[in-house]
């Protein structure tokens, strides 16, 4: 819908649309997908070495194979995180980030041609390492279901509320490397309360990928999720 | 950091919103709404854009941005308020279940072209 206003010998015409509607549209495709697959998908986003790839094998390990599991990892230029993923046994499908627009983030068509390289059949859960960024990622729907923000105490205990518009938009954090706290002077309470300001309700889940402490509360509330999306299809 | 990609995004829906009728024309302006809480470094997107731009019937327009804040309202007690900074409970009761009225937005929300014969200017 077009409407034209005179405004002397300039014309401006009304557009009113989003300019990421092509990426929103693709991401609401990709959720249909999924949805009908049963397939739960979650979006997992931090600052590059939060520990992104540590948490997801030490998951992996933890679900499978009672859950089935693939992994989508975006890496921008080696498949090391693929190689770590893939000895977990889940299939794992390495994807480059967009050749134009930056290394910055996966994006929706991204998400629906790797997607097409995995058994969506064969699945109920299906995990995206995002690329490491905490600001691009935030602003690209890919069709999940849920966000959740890994977060290590080795970064600034300020970095939520630098970044609040990632943990607005996410349903869980992470905080990792708890293994650390006692070589460190991070204040744990001040990085959750930083966490609690800018989403008071999310749930933080505070663990070691190293040592695998505290896993026990982050994998129930991941199979929780599992198990209400497979409900939702039958 | 993905600002090129959103000014490509912009081109090709300003250049897909010139009437067809209109024949060949130069967009002069891009007016665009961008909120506090979008990922997106107006300076760097303006200097995307004039790249992307060239030889495209945007090349040389003006990217008027309008950032635009980011405002809540309670669920629980219906208070509205402008937030400016990242605290999000509700300055009235404290509760922390808001619903963001704007502050997200990233949208092209008009294209201004001169109209032809019109150019008080004379051509450039
Ligand atoms: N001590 C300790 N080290 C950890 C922990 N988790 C990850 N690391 C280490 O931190 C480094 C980065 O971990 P990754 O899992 O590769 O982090 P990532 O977020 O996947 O990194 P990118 O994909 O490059 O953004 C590695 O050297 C890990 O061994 C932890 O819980 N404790
Ligand atoms: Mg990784
Ligand atoms: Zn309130």
């Amino acid at each position: 819908m077009q409407t034209v206003h005179d405004k002397g010998a300039r014309r401006e015409i009304k557009v009113v649309q989003r300019v990421l509607k092509v990426n929103e549209r693709m991401a609401e495709e990709n959720r249909r997908r999924f949805a009908e697959k049963g397939v739960f998908v979650v979006n997992v986003m931090s600052s590059p070495g939060s520990g992104k790839t540590a948490t997801l094998q030490k998951t992996l390990a933890r679900l499978m194979p009672e859950v089935r599991a693939a992994v989508i990892v975006g890496d921008v230029s080696t498949t090391h995180d693929a190689d770590r993923l893939a000895v977990t046994g889940a299939p794992v499908v390495q994807v480059n980030t967009d050749a134009f627009g930056g290394d910055c983030h996966l994006a929706a068509h991204v998400i629906e041609k790797a997607a097409d390289d995995l058994d969506l059949e064969a699945i109920e859960l299906l995990i995206v390492e995002n690329v490491g960024n905490l600001v691009c990622p935030a602003e690209f729907d890919i069709g999940e279901d849920a966000r959740v923000v890994v977060l290590s105490v080795t970064e600034g205990e300020d970095k939520p509320v630098k970044y609040p518009t990632m943990f607005r938009t996410c349903d869980a954090a992470i905080l990792n490397k708890i293994d650390l706290l006692p070589h460190l002077d991070y204040d744990k309470e001040q990085a959750v309360a930083y966490i609690r300001q800018v989403n008071p309700a999310m749930p933080v889940f505070e663990i070691s990928a190293r040592t695998g402490a505290g896993m026990d509360a982050w994998i129930g509330w991941l199979r929780e999720k599992i198990k209400s999306k497979l409900k939702a299809k039958s | 950091m993905h600002e090129m990609g959103i000014a490509l995004q912009i081109i090709e829906i300003a250049t897909a919103s010139i009437p067809p009728e209109l024949g060949p024309q130069k967009v002069e302006k891009v007016n665009l709404k961008i909120g506090k809480l979008a990922a997106v470094v107006p300076d760097s997107l303006r200097f995307c854009f004039e790249i992307a731009s060239r030889e495209t019937p945007l090349a040389g327009a003006e990217l008027a941005i309008e950032e635009t804040p980011v405002v809540a309202r309670c669920k629980a007690c219906n208070e509205r308020w402008t937030i400016d900074e990242p605290a999000f409970s509700c300055r009235g009761c404290g509760s922390g279940s808001l619903e963001i009225l704007s502050g997200r937005e990233l949208d092209i929300v008009s294209i201004e072209i001169l109209q032809e014969g019109e150019d008080a200017d004379g051509p450039r």
